[in-house]
């Protein structure tokens, strides 16, 4: 807030140099008013006073107490916390390698069909699990994937496969979990990668299958490369929610069983919330939207190599 | 092409439409499953093999989930948080996101500046910091905590500003000359024009909020403010197996609302989607 209204007055009364009238620049700043409170409020201020809270020990109840960089030394030898870092780390690229994965090959497969209304059909089966919240797909995938009752471990059981301990092991309850995400969040991606294959011109198409290439080739070296832009969109939306994965694992196995499915934001809400240690939880979240912001910058130079832009 | 439509590439278009079917088969079934079997008795609703089709639906959960919790409440509630976060940004972002492309004033380009910086920052990273402001303007445990916290947009602003930018400045400029205000240049001529744009953002907005867990999570305590996903999963915990035809009945309730709009507005729902990716 300081920093966006220092910069409104610093702007307002700089001479004008260019051809905007008096009214107009009033204007603007009535039209961007309400949009700059509520962003600075919400958005702006929190993000400095995470960073701030990180340096202090404040129990929400007595006042806070300046400790330095206490709490980031805590977190780097904090084995429970640190653990949720990797865990988070895992299942998030699991999500969204399987996500792109399964998103574009359905949306390859969709896009061959001539037929409108087959086409239509797919699409729309696809996209309706992304219309149930994580919360209610949390609740039915937890009955479904239930030891003993379950519809999964029933029909296993019709192929004599033994019960699977889906949500009671740890191993597979982050693998549930991660399979639980990839089939909500694969309509997100298909969509984007339907839309972006309709894009792809046709005549680049022909000319391909005039110069004998095969569907896989053309696929492969026409396809792919023409929407790697809307791949590497699509990863990097899809990494940053994953890593903030909160709302499966919280409702579903409570970041267990032990610490197996604690991600780092159920790691945050525990010592943040639910402790009230509001300084050490915002250093997690510091060094969560640090961890985003590395893996992000990393996509974006791997994509400098690989992705084709016209 | 045509002609060369081998046996090999008959069982490739074989296997292709074979993959789709099953792909969608494990997209809906959940679903299917969720509907089928709140439509069973609750003695039954566990029992194997699961009922695929409901040959006698039974909609007594339905009734039974209003007895157990106040999903009424829970209801209102969720209407009342998306309904005003919808409106909400769709007036702050207009206004905004037009500024940004269509009024010059000075500082226009730094403003807008922070504002994609901050659409970089996960809201869960910063919700310590959310969570102090909203206690201490008085409304923590308040359903009206999620709408104040929510009524600005870095993204919708964003968003409304790129399409503001494709439309042609003749027309305001045009407007200007024969004596309209700024106001009513924006609110006359391009604000009618930006339906669309309009109808895609709160079309993501409502899905967004309709079905946030996090927020209300941290923000409300007492059962009477909860919205519906917080208050079914409380449901979710209270019940033993022996009731799940009832919960899912409130999840049946609760997802009701998207897909009817989903029906009526889908091609908003894709554009939403597809929204984010010119950037």
């Amino acid at each position: 807030m300081t920093a966006v209204t220092a910069e409104v007055r610093r702007t307002a009364v700089k001479p004008r140099s260019h051809p905007s009238s008096h009214g107009e620049t009033r204007f603007g700043f009535a039209m961007i008013g309400l949009s700059v409170l509520f962003v600075a409020v919400f958005t702006a201020i929190p993000i400095v006073a995470s960073l701030g809270l990180s340096f202090f020990s404040w129990d929400v109840i007595s006042s806070p107490e300046f400790v330095g960089l206490e709490n980031y030394r805590r977190l780097f030898t904090d084995g429970p916390v640190l653990k949720s870092f990797g865990v988070t780390l895992g299942m998030a690229l699991a999500i969204v390698v399987l996500q792109l994965t399964v998103g574009l090959g359905l949306a390859v497969l969709v896009n061959q069909r001539r037929l409108i209304w087959v086409r239509t059909v797919f699409r729309t089966a696809f996209y309706l699990p992304l219309l149930a919240s994580t919360a209610a797909v949390s609740i039915f995938m937890g009955y479904l994937f239930d030891y003993k009752f379950g519809v999964v471990n029933y029909y296993l059981g019709l192929l004599g496969i033994p019960n699977v301990p889906w949500l009671t092991n740890g191993f597979a309850a982050a693998s549930t979990i991660v399979l639980i995400a990839v089939w909500q969040q694969a309509g997100f991606t298909f969509v984007l990668f339907v839309a972006a294959l309709m894009s792809v011109p046709t005549d680049v198409l022909e000319a391909s299958q005039i110069d004998g290439a095969g569907p896989l080739r053309t696929l492969l070296r026409i396809k792919i490369p023409l929407i790697s832009p809307t791949i590497l969109f699509a990863a990097v939306v899809a990494l940053i929610n994953a890593m903030q994965l909160f709302d499966q694992p919280y409702i579903m196995t409570k970041g267990g069983p032990g610490s197996a499915t604690t991600t780092v934001t159920i790691a945050m809400y525990q010592k943040g919330f639910q402790n009230l240690q509001f300084g050490y939880g915002s250093a997690i979240a510091i060094v969560l939207l640090a961890a985003i912001l590395v893996i992000t910058g990393l996509q974006f130079l791997a994509a400098r190599k690989l992705v084709f832009y016209q | 092409m045509i002609h060369s439509t081998s046996t090999l590439a008959r069982i490739g278009r074989g296997t292709g439409v074979a993959i789709l079917v099953i792909a969608a088969m494990v997209a809906l079934g959940p679903l299917l499953w969720t509907v089928t079997t709140s439509l069973r008795t609750p003695a039954e609703a566990f029992t194997n093999p699961p009922q695929w089709f409901s040959l006698h639906p039974d909609f007594s959960n339905y009734g039974a989930v209003f007895d157990r919790i106040p999903i009424g409440r829970f209801f209102v509630n969720s209407v009342v948080v998306t309904g005003l976060i919808v409106v909400g940004q769709t007036i702050t972002c207009t206004l905004s996101g037009y500024a940004f492309a269509m009024v010059s004033f000075p500082g226009r380009s730094v403003i807008f500046g922070i504002f994609l910086a901050t659409m970089m920052v996960p809201l869960q990273t910063i919700i310590i910091p959310v969570f102090v402001i909203v206690r201490y303007l008085g409304l923590s445990d308040s359903p009206l905590s999620l709408v104040v916290s929510a009524l600005g947009s870095a993204f919708g602003t964003f968003l409304m500003r790129q399409y503001f930018l494709q439309m042609p400045r003749e027309l305001g400029e045009a407007a200007r000359i024969d004596g309209a205000g700024h106001f009513q240049t924006f609110l006359m001529i391009y604000a009618k024009m930006a339906g669309p744009a309009i109808a895609t953002l709160a079309i993501l907005n409502f899905s967004g909020f309709w079905a946030e867990f996090y927020r209300p999570l941290i923000f409300l305590q007492s059962q009477d403010s909860f919205t519906l996903p917080l208050g079914l999963v409380g449901l979710q915990g209270n019940l033993g197996t022996g009731s799940i035809s009832v919960v899912l009945a409130g999840v049946v309730l609760a997802i009701l609302p998207s897909v009817v709009l989903f029906v009526f507005a889908q091609r908003y729902f894709i554009a939403g989607i597809t929204a984010g990716a010119s950037r």
